[in-house]
């Protein structure tokens, strides 16, 4: 093989490896709309670390949001108890909540979008009874998508406030 | 090609290729690909006829450097370098019924000359074709060979100003921003290239994003949002000697959106850890910062008048984003910008006439100029559906501007009638938030 042919069949094969990677990206991590919570966060009985990994509830830790809006939509409400609940059982938990947009409108005006976002989460924690010192709102605007395709399904993937815990 | 294609092999090998090619793309100091996507039918036809030379073959062709800049302004319609039939290389070598015939109404001939330990002199005169006059026959101090490219677009720049009248901004740097790789493994890079997209240079690297570069009036430096401390914080860095500083960190909230005063001594910023982002101004050598900002919306992109007297930034105040005006010091914040659902980040032009910005209709988000000296008239600029970051030359002759093709993002160079676009592509990445220089100074 010449060296011409070589270097395309480089260039074709890393067209074809990023046509796959991109295809897996496309994939959401966890469905916009939320599957039904069918176990209830427990009314006895405190949260452990543990249960982040296997409570429902906890599990979810994606809200996502309506376009140029910061509301909270009814269907959260149940993750919001639950992750204020175990805030409230683990005084030492740190959350970070990660504010993001879709791609309208320019970066510096969507990293206040995703902030608003952020807040409206971190108030709602607060609202069902963590604390302030707990919470930490970053903003990454439309940095970080977890979607690029131009379309609203993509788009509404990517409006969204991502719960990390930094201690558990 | 199909044999080799069908071969399987490791995928973690590919990938290592795929990275290092990505990885190798903008360090390897390659070009941008350039396309004109409109012409103009009343732009002044030039010929720039090849310099003649002395000693080794040159690594620049100056006359072609020069050739595309005068498409790229959209003033000027350079003649086809397969058209040109004769080569004179000094006035006295003009047979001008000629280039008459070619329909041409200027001239440039020249020659570069092998100063010696690698310099060239270049020497180049510009000629009215139908008065067969001499307008300019000049020697450009000697250079070294690599600079070239700088020295054409210096040539070209007196010839745009001889001709037009207004100073040429051919010899100016661009900054923007790369996005390379895939996943987590992008990695962000800051570049300052020539105006033409060539001899693109590496400023600053991160595995975070990068955004929102801004030049120093005086060139030397840029100021930008970097995230790699997991929060974005605002640094401002010499181009030179790479040396930087922070400049603003607040732990809690945005520091964005940097904009730099005329005068070089401050910085307007977004800064949101009073809860919400505001603009303020940060003096930087005395490090005070002052809010001029008060409301509870998103106030943010601010950009200075150029007499500094005036703020322009960017509100939701009234719902949606919009263009305000406010005085530099402080005080109550106008509306300047009505038409389109949205507008925002705004750049302005060097005489403050001109304030480019994003309109956002729907879904379609497109460069648009309003004229404050046509009392507001508002012109488009690109086709959109997702434009942003325009940034006026510094004569205001064109823009830059972000596109997204597919799934990578694009520059456009577009003149200031919107009737020459031209593609600046890198041939790897995403690249994104164009910041045209000022005025080099010689």
């Amino acid at each position: 093989m010449n060296k011409t042919a070589r270097v395309a069949l480089v260039a074709l094969l890393c067209v074809g490896a990023a046509a796959c990677s991109k295809k897996q990206e496309v994939k959401p991590q966890q469905a916009p709309e939320q599957a039904p919570v069918t176990q209830p966060a427990p009314e006895t009985g405190k949260y452990t670390p543990a249960d982040l990994d296997t409570d429902a509830c906890l599990r979810q830790r994606v809200v996502y949001f309506d376009f140029d809006k910061d509301e909270i939509k009814p269907e959260f409400q149940q993750i919001m108890a639950c992750h204020a609940k175990y805030l409230q059982d683990r005084p030492m938990a740190q959350i970070r909540l990660e504010g993001n947009t879709d791609e309208r409108g320019t970066r510096e005006y969507n990293l206040g979008l995703g902030e608003r976002r952020g807040n409206a989460v971190s108030s709602a924690l607060q609202a069902n009874g963590g604390s302030a010192s707990q919470l930490n709102v970053v903003s990454y605007g439309k940095e970080k998508p977890v979607c690029r395709e131009h379309n609203e399904d993509c788009w509404s993937k990517n409006r969204r406030v991502e719960i990390i815990y930094t201690a558990k | 090609m199909i044999k080799p294609m069908r071969r399987n092999r490791p995928l973690f090998a590919l990938l290592l290729l795929c990275l290092a090619a990505f990885v190798a793309g903008p360090a390897a100091g390659q070009a941008l690909n350039v396309q004109i996507t409109g012409g103009l039918k009343t732009a002044t036809p030039i010929a720039v006829v090849p310099f003649a030379q002395t000693g080794a073959p040159l690594p620049t062709d100056v006359a072609e450097v020069m050739r595309n800049d005068f498409n790229r302004s959209g003033k000027f319609r350079s003649l086809a370098k397969s058209e040109i039939v004769e080569t004179p290389s000094r006035g006295a070598e003009i047979k001008f019924a000629t280039w008459r015939l070619l329909k041409q109404d200027y001239i440039v001939v020249g020659r570069v000359n092998d100063a010696g330990n690698g310099m060239v002199q270049v020497q180049y005169e510009l000629w009215d074709v139908n008065k067969q006059q001499s307008l300019l026959n000049q020697a450009m101090p000697p250079a070294p060979v690599g600079d070239l490219r700088g020295v054409a677009h210096q040539i070209a720049d007196a010839i745009y100003e001889k001709i037009t009248g207004v100073r040429g901004a051919f010899w100016t740097r661009i900054a923007y921003i790369t996005a390379v790789g895939l996943g987590n493994n992008t990695t962000y890079s800051l570049i300052v290239a020539d105006s033409d997209g060539y001899n693109p240079q590496v400023v600053a690297k991160s595995r975070e994003s990068l955004l929102s570069p801004a030049w120093s009036p005086d060139g030397r430096k840029i100021a930008y949002v970097s995230f790699e401390s997991g929060n974005s914080q605002i640094y401002v860095q010499d181009i030179t000697t790479g040396s930087r500083q922070l400049v603003a960190s607040h732990p809690r909230g945005i520091n964005g959106a940097p904009a730099w005063s005329p005068d070089g001594r401050k910085l307007a910023l977004a800064l949101s850890y009073v809860g919400n982002p505001e603009i303020f101004v940060l003096d930087l050598a005395s490090r005070q910062e002052t809010r001029l900002t008060n409301s509870l919306s998103i106030d943010t992109e601010p950009v200075w008048s150029p007499d500094g007297q005036g703020i322009y930034f960017t509100s939701d105040r009234s719902g949606r984003p919009q263009i305000y005006q406010m005085p530099a010091g402080g005080g109550a914040p106008t509306r300047v910008s009505f038409q389109g659902q949205n507008n925002a980040n705004a750049s302005v032009s060097y005489d403050g006439k001109q304030i480019a910005m994003v309109q956002g209709n729907g879904n379609v988000y497109r460069i648009a100029v309003m004229d404050l000296s046509l009392g507001g008239q508002v012109r488009y600029l690109s086709p959109g559906p997702i434009d942003e970051s325009p940034s006026f030359a510094p004569n205001a002759s064109m823009l830059l501007y972000a596109a997204t093709e597919g799934r990578r993002g694009v520059l456009y160079a577009v003149s200031a009638d919107g009737m020459v676009r031209q593609r600046l592509v890198l041939s790897d990445g995403d690249v994104r938030e164009p910041a045209w220089g000022p005025y080099r100074q010689r």
